[in-house]
């Protein structure tokens, strides 16, 4: 075979990488380089360099280290049984890559996962040393996420976590009976006690020594996972118990979920129905409903069909219509806590009416003006001027905010 | 009537310092004309400046709004500013009352302006124009803002690349980093930079980390405005992927289901051999080794031989694979050497029922020759292979000793099976760093020819058990 040149490695690797969902560099310590002696900075905040056709963005260089693979998980592009071109970069490619994008601006930093080769300990050691090669001898202060290996030696997962900003193990399915059924060489125990071994290295970490000095921080974006939506029978409930609990027991920063899609290739085990787009968006807003809106997980499902979330309208919307005794709500007089539930308002939003109701009384056109989207608010507010009046009983206040329905073809 | 016009480079404190001035001398907001750089010479006045700055008391979160709204583009930024600073000399809680239609207008002001500086940070396109082995690496960059907002930013691009010289190009003020210094200019004609290696690569990612299968055109331009494509290289492959997406989609599931390609089952092998030790319950392991299909050898043999005996046993016996009887039964140590065996302990005063007897390989390995199986010696990597059942029994029967009978066993056992003769006798450490006894196997008893040979081995292996009865007996008692 004809050596590939790293133009072709980048095209098949980065092609390989696409269906991850995660590109987030936010959150982790900030530095820069402003002594002249390294490169790269870290803001807090992440910066989306470029975005792409399918509406994602492009912050970090997500690519694998190679996407040989000896797993056989029916969703995965990269599987054993797939016939995909194959690549691998070396140590010093991706180093190269990584610094040269970094430098013309194109990039964040670096996400880099990996199928699995030789031993998952060996695969690990590589990622690793691509970490370390960035860190000390390039002196790299970007960003880097890297994904780990569930059944990698603790000793590397731990140089991982010095070296990196975020770790993470992806669940890959929401539940244990799936990932036996669709990914049987990973053990769904051994990807909870890598999560957990993460989340004790992290709060090890934290705690200052005898001498009040501050160990080195441990993996400081802290970590994440990513769930694969509709690849399996399993509902939405299911999903978000799911999450509920990897938040609660790991303290995960985020749970990406990403909608199956359809791969080049694919295995004869899965249908090649494309799940909704409109699914993986509605998981996310319940999501931050469980954990910036102090809803609970049965709120949110109770108002499900058969544990779906409604497509048509956002989750606390849903919410909102079938408990329409608590509404409207008065903007002047309501509690933070119940605020937040009306569907239109954000947590800034408010915020910003807790400021400003201390000064003066708030009427309908400041509520526009703070940014609520009173569009959807009015019917579940009243405000200086404003009452929705029977708005809030009628009937068809749920097809206000649903699409319409479309007109089916005769022939 | 003063009028103020503010320059170019270092607005932000111009201003500062002259609203400063003014309203410490008590100007109200409509005796003053303030205008930009850019701003024609005013009819009803000369530029007169500000009466000599005072200490003027404002809420910290003004000034830091004022500093950003100060660099948006609307020529009326300073005189809003200046009316909102006016009335705020009286009643400072305006800055909380985010219904106030002039502070709305000041804040949204400020989140154009943050907007445009972090569009900037994202989408200036550096390209290399010094030599790329320099010792320090040379970069320029075109942009077009929307606001007034490479001063406010430059400091962004000096925490981040420092380590090299850079210089950011654009009609309205520049920005230039050179040994560490950094300077503003006035703005330039767009410059013909040159051709930059990187930039393909770039290209080359940016269409392949897409997913035809998910196409969201809206989301992707609110969030990248088509006024800043053209100074992106990638941008201009944005149209022909998004035509070509759905068609590639299609494509994708359209295609039917390939047959796995022939390097898999080594690759599989491959990762069976990494696997860590089995973790099931006790009574499943049986079960587990006979349907294991680790290695090659199953496919042959009709059936893999778990190991027999007490679960509690004291002594573990290890022999090499079963044989032709063993194979078909089932049960390991049934055949000819096994018998053997048994004899031989029974002598020895070794209690074979005591002992849990299993194999180093569970499947019988062999070639076909006529109407008889022809038994063949395991290779490594099947010894390495189905150490992982080995393992699993050891860690469930936990023994005091275990005996190694030949070559194979000893090679699993202690990852050396070479110069058995020489070794047999001895005491050797094998797994968990328990003891490991080397000794001949039963078949080698069978199959020499030499009767003087045959005794003297024969002698040695009696010798063997014996040690390892002794052994255990002390142990127990």
């Amino acid at each position: 075979m004809a050596r590939q040149t790293l133009d072709q490695k980048l095209a098949i690797l980065s092609d390989a990488a696409k269906y991850d969902a995660s590109c987030a560099s936010s959150g982790s310590t900030r530095r820069h380089s402003r002594d002249g002696k390294g490169l790269g900075s870290n803001e807090g905040s992440g910066i989306c360099h470029a975005y792409t056709p399918d509406g994602r963005c492009i912050s970090l260089l997500k690519i694998l280290m190679t996407n040989f693979c000896i797993y056989d998980c029916s969703y995965c592009i990269n599987r054993v049984s797939s016939n995909v071109p194959r690549a691998r970069f070396s140590v010093d490619e991706a180093v190269r890559l990584t610094i040269e994008f970094y430098r013309r601006n194109y990039i964040e930093g670096l996400f880099l996962s990996s199928g699995v080769i030789r031993s998952p300990d060996a695969t690990m050691s590589d990622m690793v040393q691509i970490a370390r090669k960035l860190r000390h001898e390039e002196n790299f202060r970007g960003y880097i996420h890297l994904k780990t290996i569930p059944d990698a030696s603790p000793d590397l997962i731990a140089e991982a976590g010095r070296l990196a900003d975020r770790l993470s193990i992806n669940v890959e399915l929401p539940t244990d009976s799936a990932l036996a059924q669709y990914a049987p060489e990973k053990k769904p125990e051994h990807i909870r006690r890598a999560m957990a071994n993460v989340r004790m290295a992290r709060d090890a970490n934290k705690e200052r020594t005898f001498t009040g000095k501050r160990p080195p921080r441990f993996a400081p974006a802290g970590q994440s996972t990513q769930m694969i939506i509709g690849a399996d029978g399993s509902n939405d409930a299911t999903v978000l118990r799911q999450s509920t609990r990897l938040y609660a027991s790991y303290r995960l920063k985020r749970v990406y979920y990403s909608a199956f899609s359809p791969i080049p290739d694919s295995s004869a085990k899965l249908p090649l129905i494309r799940p909704p787009l409109e699914r993986e968006h509605r998981l996310y807003q319940a999501d931050w409903l469980l954990r910036f809106y102090d809803f609970g997980l049965d709120e949110i499902t109770s108002v499900t069909r058969d544990g779906n979330l409604d497509l048509d309208i956002d989750p606390k919307l849903a919410w909102a219509l079938a408990h329409r005794g608590v509404f409207p709500l008065d903007v002047n007089r309501a509690s933070r806590e119940l605020l937040l539930r009306v569907p239109g308002f954000g947590i800034k939003t408010v915020d910003r009416i807790l400021a400003t109701r201390r000064h003066r009384t708030l009427r309908f056109e400041d509520l526009l003006r703070m940014g609520a989207a009173m569009k959807k608010a009015r019917a579940f507010v009243t405000a200086g001027g404003w009452t929705p009046g029977s708005l809030t009983d009628s009937a068809d206040l749920r097809a206000r905010f649903a699409p319409p329905p479309e007109q089916l073809a005769l022939f | 009537m003063h009028r103020v016009s503010l320059p170019r480079i270092g607005t932000a404190k111009a201003w500062r310092d002259a609203a400063r001035g003014f309203l410490a001398a008590g100007v109200p907001p409509e005796h003053i004309l303030w205008g930009d750089h850019a701003a024609a010479p005013d009819l009803f006045g000369g530029d007169s400046p500000p009466p000599g700055g005072g200490t003027v008391t404002v809420p910290r979160s003004f000034v830091a709004m004022a500093e950003t709204a100060v660099w948006h583009s609307d020529p009326e930024r300073f005189a809003r500013l200046y009316a909102f600073l006016w009335r705020l000399k009286d009643a400072p809680h305006l800055m909380a009352d985010r219904g106030d239609a002039e502070l709305a207008k000041l804040r949204q002001m400020e989140k154009n302006v943050r907007r445009c500086q972090h569009k900037m940070k994202a989408f200036v396109r550096f390209r290399e124009i010094g030599a790329p082995d320099a010792a320090r690496r040379s970069f320029a960059a075109w942009f077009e803002p929307s606001h007034h907002t490479v001063e406010p930013t430059a400091d962004f691009f000096v925490r981040r690349f420092s380590d090299m010289d850079w210089r950011i190009l654009t009609p309205d003020i520049s920005a230039i980093f050179e040994q560490g210094e950094l300077s503003f200019h006035q703005g330039y004609a767009r410059p013909d930079l040159p051709e930059d290696a990187g930039e393909a690569l770039w290209i080359t990612y940016f269409q392949n980390i897409f997913n035809p299968a998910r196409l969201k055109v809206q989301a992707m331009q609110s969030e990248m405005p088509k006024k800043y494509w053209k100074n992106m290289p990638e941008a201009a492959l944005i149209p022909q992927m998004i035509a070509q997406a759905p068609g590639r989609a299609d494509a994708m599931a359209a295609a039917a289901p390939t047959l796995p390609p022939a390097r898999m089952a080594p690759a599989q092998a491959q990762l069976a051999s990494c696997a860590s030790a089995w973790d099931g319950p006790a009574e499943d392991l049986p079960r587990a080794i006979r349907a294991c299909t680790r290695c090659a050898l199953h496919c042959h043999a009709t059936q893999a031989v778990p190991g027999e005996g007490p679960a509690d046993a004291d002594l573990m016996v290890v022999g090499e694979q079963p044989g032709d009887l063993e194979d078909l039964s089932g049960r390991p140590f049934v055949g000819p050497a096994g018998q053997m065996f048994d004899s031989l302990a029974a002598e020895a005063g070794l209690d074979r029922d005591a002992a849990f007897v299993t194999n180093a390989v569970k499947h019988f390995k062999f070639v076909a020759r006529g109407k008889r199986r022809i038994h063949q010696r395991p290779n490594t990597s099947e010894i390495h292979h189905c150490r992982w059942w080995l393992d699993a029994e050891i860690a469930q029967v936990r023994p005091r000793l275990i005996l190694a009978m030949g070559a194979t066993a000893a090679q699993s056992l202690t990852g050396n099976g070479t110069a058995i003769l020489s070794r047999r006798g001895r005491i050797e450490t094998g797994p968990n760093d328990l003891p490991v006894l080397i000794t001949l196997h039963p078949s080698y008893l069978l199959r020499t020819p030499d009767a003087a040979e045959r005794a003297r081995a024969t002698a040695q292996f009696r010798q063997d058990l014996t040690t390892a009865a002794g052994i255990i007996a002390q142990e127990a008692g």
